[in-house]
C-alpha cells in the first residue's frame, strides 16, 4: 500500500511539472508584457530596462527554473499588472468560484438525478423523450450563449435576477460568501444555471444509463415479486445502487467546472478565479497566469489521487494490478 | 426613488416628501465599466484608464478643464524662471483627505516617487531633472532642457501628502521585480473631489463625495459606485434593467438598441485617437525580397485603392470619422488644411503600381489586433479585400493586442494598425517624437516600420524646445505636412466613441479623450 501511495504522488508531481513546462511555453506565445506594462510615452531604455528587471531576457530554461525553484516554495511573486501578491488574489477570488461551482454542482444533481429516474422508468413517455432532446440542446450550446440568454429573460425582460456581479458578500476572515445575503443569493442563480446546465445533462445521461441497468437486475425483479411498490423499488433500491459513480464522478467534475468556469465568470462578472485568469491573458500578466495553471492543475491532481487512492482502500484488486 | 412607490397611501405623502428631498441629497452615480482599474496607486502602471479614475481622489498640479483647456488645480499660478526652470505657486488652504495640509513638500516627495528609476510613469514626465522647495507654497521645478509641454504632463501627475508616503513606507514607486507589495496599492490620500470608502477588485469600488473639496463642486454627487463590467453585452443588459446607470463604453451595434430605449440617454462622438496604418520601411519585405513600400508611388496607390467612405457607411456603421491628417481636430498642431481625406481612385491606384513597376502586385503581411479599436476586425478585411482588388495580395493577420503587438515592434509586419491620441500629453509632439522620429535613443519608440526623415526629426527637435506657443504648433504641423505628402502613415479615421446615461442626469459632460470626470456631473 505504501509503495502505491508513494507511486502515486510521484506521478503527481511529474504532472504538475509537466503543466507547468506546458504553460511556460504558452507565455513564450502570448506576447510580451512590457509593452503594456509602460504607456506610449516610455522610452526604449526604460522598456529594456524593465525587461530586464524582470528576468524576462534570461534564456527560457533558466525563467523556468527560477519559477519552479519560488513556486515549490509558495512563493509565485507579485503581479505586473496589479502590483499585488499573487497568491493573495487567487485567494481573495478563490471563495466565488468555489461557491459558484458547489451551487452549480448542487443544482445539477437536485434538477440531474430526478431526470435520469424519470427518464429511465417512462423511457417512451413523451416527456422523457421531451427531457432528452433537451439535455442535447444543454451539452450542445456554448456556455456564453446559455449566459447571455438567461440574462436577457431573467435581467432585461423579468427583472428577477441581477446581470451581473456577486452582491453583497459576508466576510469571514477566511472566506468571503455571498450566500449568506439575500442580494448574494440572487445573484448566484443565474451564474449557477448557466454553468449547471452541461452538469445535469451529465448526471441525467448517467442516471438513467446505471438505471436502465440496474431495473435488469435480478434484486429488482425479486423486489417486483415480493409486491414491493414500484416507487419503493425505484427510489429506494434502483436508485441507491446507481449514485456511487454519479458521486464519483461529481466529485471529479468540480475540479473541471473550477477551471470551465472561467467563461461564465467572463459572462456575468462574477469576481472569480476564471475572470482575474481571463485578465491576466490579456494583458500577459505571467505571475498571475503562472499561479492559475499551476493552482487549477493541483486541484485536479489532487482530486484524482484522492479518488485513485480511495479505489485502492476500497478495491483489493487494484492494489494487487499495481504490483 | 423606488421605495417611493411603497407609499400609495396620500397621509403618507409629507414623509414622501422627506424622503425625496433626502434622496435629492444622495445622489449616486452606478458606473458600469467595461474593465477594473488596476490598482489604486496612480504610479502603478502606464494605464490612462486607471489614472483617469484616480483622479477622482487625487488630483495634479494643473487639469483640463471642461474644453479640454488646462486650468490651474493645486497649483494657482506658474511662471517660466528661465528656459528649464519653471515656478509653482501653490494653492493655500487645501488639505488631504487625511487632514494634514498641502504643501510643496508634497509636490517634491511626488514628483520623485514617479520619476524613480523603477516607476513606470518615468516616461509620464520625461523633461524633469529635478525640484527644489522654495517656500511652503512655492516650487521649482528644474528640467533637462526647454520643454514646452510640462503643464501638458503634469495634468497626469497626482500629488501625494509626503507624511502618508514616509509613514507608510511608499516613498518608492512600487518595483514589481522586487516582488513587495506596496502601501498605496491597497490605501488612497489624495486632495480630490472623492474619497475612496472601499474596493473589491473586479467588482466594486466605491467612491463618496469629499465634503472638504477645496474647490466649488461643479456636480452634486454624492457617491460613486465603480463595477466594472467586462463582457459587452452583459454591460448593456445591466444597463437596460437599470442596475447600473452610465456605461462609459457602449459598443457600436447596440447603440440603435439603446437609443430605443427610454429611460437612456446616448452621448455619442469621435474619438481623439487617430487610427492609422503604417508601412514596413526597411529594405525586404518580412517574407524576404525587395521592398516596394519604399517606393512613395505604391504607398499612394495603395492609400487610393481604400474607400474610406465605404469603411465609414458600412464597417463603421456612419459613426467614425475620415481623417486626412494624423491627429484629431482637438489636438494642438492640428491643422485643417492638411485634413483631406485621400480620394477614393482604385484606376489611379492601378497605374502607379503599374509605373512602379508592381503591375501584377506583390505580397505582404498585414497585421492587425481583434481588439484594440472600434470594429478593427472587420475594418482590416474590408482594406485588405480593397487591396486585392488593385492586384495585391495582403495576408491578414488578425490576433490579440499582447500577441501581435511584439510583431509590430520588432518589425515583424509590413502593413500594421495602430492608434493615437497623443495621450496624456494632448499635443502632436507627442505623435511626431514617439512615432514619426527616427528611432533614434530615445525617440521613435514606435516608428515600427523604421523609417527615417531627416527633416521631420529636425522639425521636431525644434518643436521640443521651443517654447513660444504659436512657432511651436508651426512646425508641428509642418512635421505633419511631410507625414502627408509622403504617407509615413496612412490616416484611416477616428473610431466613434459612445456613453450610455441614465435620463436622470441633467448634466453629464462628454469628452473626446474618452475620459469621464465625476466632478462635472449632475444628477
Amino acid at each position: 500500500m505504501l509503495a502505491f501511495i508513494i507511486k502515486r504522488l510521484a506521478n503527481a508531481v511529474f504532472v504538475m511539472l509537466s503543466v507547468t513546462f506546458l504553460a511556460f511555453v504558452i507565455f513564450s506565445a502570448v506576447g510580451d508584457p512590457v509593452d503594456q506594462m509602460l504607456n506610449e510615452q516610455a522610452t526604449q531604455q526604460q522598456r529594456d530596462d524593465l525587461r530586464e528587471r524582470l528576468g524576462l531576457d534570461k534564456p527560457f530554461m533558466m525563467q523556468f527554473g527560477t519559477f519552479v525553484g519560488r513556486a515549490a516554495q509558495g512563493d509565485f511573486g507579485i503581479s505586473f499588472r496589479n502590483q499585488r501578491d499573487v497568491l493573495d488574489m487567487i485567494a481573495e477570488r478563490f471563495p466565488a468560484t468555489f461557491e459558484l461551482v458547489l451551487v452549480a454542482t448542487f443544482i445539477s444533481l437536485i434538477v440531474g438525478v430526478p431526470m435520469g429516474v424519470i427518464t429511465a422508468i417512462r423511457r417512451t413517455a413523451w416527456y422523457s423523450e421531451a427531457m432528452q432532446f433537451t439535455s442535447i440542446i444543454g451539452i450542445s450550446l456554448p456556455s456564453f450563449v446559455v449566459g447571455i440568454g438567461l440574462i436577457l429573460v431573467f435581467s432585461v425582460w423579468l427583472g428577477w435576477f441581477p446581470a451581473f456581479g456577486r452582491g453583497e458578500t459576508v466576510d469571514l476572515g477566511w472566506w468571503t460568501t455571498g450566500l449568506l445575503t439575500p442580494s448574494g443569493r440572487m445573484s448566484i442563480v443565474l451564474p449557477a444555471l448557466s454553468l449547471s446546465l452541461f452538469q445535469i445533462t451529465l448526471v441525467m445521461r448517467l442516471v438513467r444509463a446505471e438505471m436502465l441497468e440496474v431495473l435488469r437486475s435480478d434484486f429488482i425483479k425479486f423486489a417486483r415479486a415480493r409486491g414491493i411498490p414500484a416507487r419503493s423499488i425505484h427510489f429506494r433500491h434502483a436508485l441507491r445502487n446507481c449514485l456511487m459513480p454519479v458521486v464519483t464522478m461529481t466529485a471529479m467534475q468540480i475540479g473541471g467546472l473550477i477551471a470551465f468556469a472561467l467563461v461564465t465568470e467572463t459572462v456575468f462578472q462574477w469576481p472569480g478565479m476564471g475572470l482575474l485568469f481571463i485578465q491576466a491573458v490579456t494583458f500577459v500578466d505571467v505571475p498571475i497566469m503562472a499561479a492559475y495553471l499551476c493552482i487549477v492543475a493541483l486541484i485536479f491532481v489532487i482530486l484524482n489521487t484522492i479518488v485513485d487512492m480511495t479505489y485502492a482502500v476500497i478495491d483489493p484488486r487494484l492494489r494487487g494490478a499495481e504490483k | 426613488m423606488g421605495t417611493l412607490t411603497k407609499f400609495r397611501n396620500g397621509a403618507m405623502g409629507g414623509l414622501a416628501a422627506a424622503l425625496l428631498a433626502t434622496a435629492a441629497q444622495a445622489e449616486t452615480v452606478r458606473w458600469g465599466a467595461p474593465r477594473d482599474i488596476v490598482s489604486l496607486d496612480p504610479y502603478s502602471y502606464g494605464d490612462s484608464y486607471t489614472i483617469n479614475f484616480l483622479n477622482h481622489i487625487y488630483e495634479g498640479l494643473v487639469r483640463y478643464n471642461r474644453d479640454l483647456e488646462i486650468e490651474p488645480a493645486l497649483a494657482e499660478s506658474w511662471e517660466i524662471v528661465s528656459p528649464t526652470t519653471w515656478r509653482f505657486t501653490l494653492r493655500k488652504g487645501v488639505k488631504f483627505q487625511d487632514g494634514s495640509d498641502f504643501t510643496a513638500e508634497d509636490v517634491l516627495a511626488s514628483l520623485q516617487r514617479v520619476s524613480d528609476e523603477t516607476s513606470p510613469l518615468k516616461g509620464n514626465l520625461p523633461a524633469y531633472e529635478s525640484a527644489m522647495v522654495v517656500d511652503e507654497h512655492t516650487i521649482d521645478i528644474e528640467l533637462n532642457g526647454a520643454y514646452p509641454l510640462l503643464l501638458n504632463d503634469l495634468t497626469n501627475i497626482h500629488i501625494f501628502d509626503k507624511g502618508w508616503l514616509v509613514a507608510n513606507n511608499a516613498e518608492k514607486p512600487t518595483d514589481v521585480s522586487a516582488g513587495i507589495e506596496g502601501y498605496a496599492t491597497f490605501n488612497t490620500n489624495g486632495t480630490g473631489p472623492f474619497v475612496l470608502e472601499s474596493r473589491t477588485p473586479e467588482a466594486k469600488t466605491v467612491l463618496t463625495v469629499n465634503e472638504a473639496w477645496w474647490d466649488d463642486a461643479g456636480h452634486n454627487l454624492t457617491r460613486i459606485e465603480f463595477q466594472p463590467i467586462s463582457s459587452a453585452a452583459t454591460r448593456v443588459a445591466a444597463l437596460l434593467s437599470g442596475e447600473v446607470d452610465f456605461v462609459d463604453s457602449a459598443p457600436v451595434q447596440d447603440l440603435p438598441r439603446l437609443e430605443q430605449a427610454d429611460n437612456l440617454t446616448v452621448l455619442e462622438r469621435t474619438d481623439l485617437r487617430t487610427v492609422m496604418l503604417g508601412f514596413n520601411r526597411r529594405d525586404e519585405l518580412v517574407a524576404g525580397g525587395e521592398n516596394p513600400m519604399n517606393d512613395l508611388r505604391v504607398r499612394q496607390a495603395m492609400q487610393m485603392a481604400v474607400d474610406m467612405d465605404l469603411i465609414r457607411d458600412k464597417v463603421m456603421r456612419g459613426k467614425s470619422r475620415n481623417a486626412g491628417t494624423l491627429v484629431a481636430p482637438s489636438i494642438p498642431g492640428y491643422s485643417e488644411a492638411l485634413d483631406t481625406p485621400a480620394v477614393f481612385d482604385p484606376e489611379k491606384a492601378r497605374e502607379l503600381l503599374a509605373e512602379a513597376g508592381y503591375a501584377d502586385g506583390f505580397e505582404f503581411d498585414f497585421v492587425c489586433t481583434n481588439e484594440s479599436y472600434v470594429n478593427e476586425e472587420q475594418f482590416c478585411q474590408a482594406i485588405a479585400s480593397m487591396w486585392s482588388r488593385i492586384g495585391l495580395t495582403p495576408k491578414l493577420d488578425i490576433g490579440p493586442t499582447a500577441k501581435q503587438t511584439p510583431k509590430r515592434a520588432n518589425g515583424k509586419s509590413d502593413v500594421y494598425t495602430i492608434g493615437w491620441a497623443t495621450l496624456p500629453m494632448l499635443d502632436t509632439y507627442s505623435i511626431l517624437v514617439q512615432m514619426l522620429h527616427s528611432k533614434d535613443g530615445n525617440s521613435g519608440v514606435f516608428n515600427w516600420g523604421d523609417w527615417s526623415y531627416p527633416e521631420l526629426d529636425q522639425l521636431t527637435q525644434s518643436a521640443a524646445v521651443e517654447l513660444d506657443r504659436e512657432t511651436r504648433l508651426q512646425m508641428e504641423t509642418d512635421a505633419l505636412k511631410i507625414a502627408k505628402d509622403e504617407i509615413i502613415m496612412m490616416p484611416l479615421h477616428q473610431q466613434p466613441m459612445a456613453w450610455a446615461v441614465s435620463k436622470g442626469f441633467s448634466d453629464f459632460p462628454q469628452f473626446p479623450d474618452n475620459k469621464p470626470r465625476m466632478w462635472y456631473v449632475t444628477k
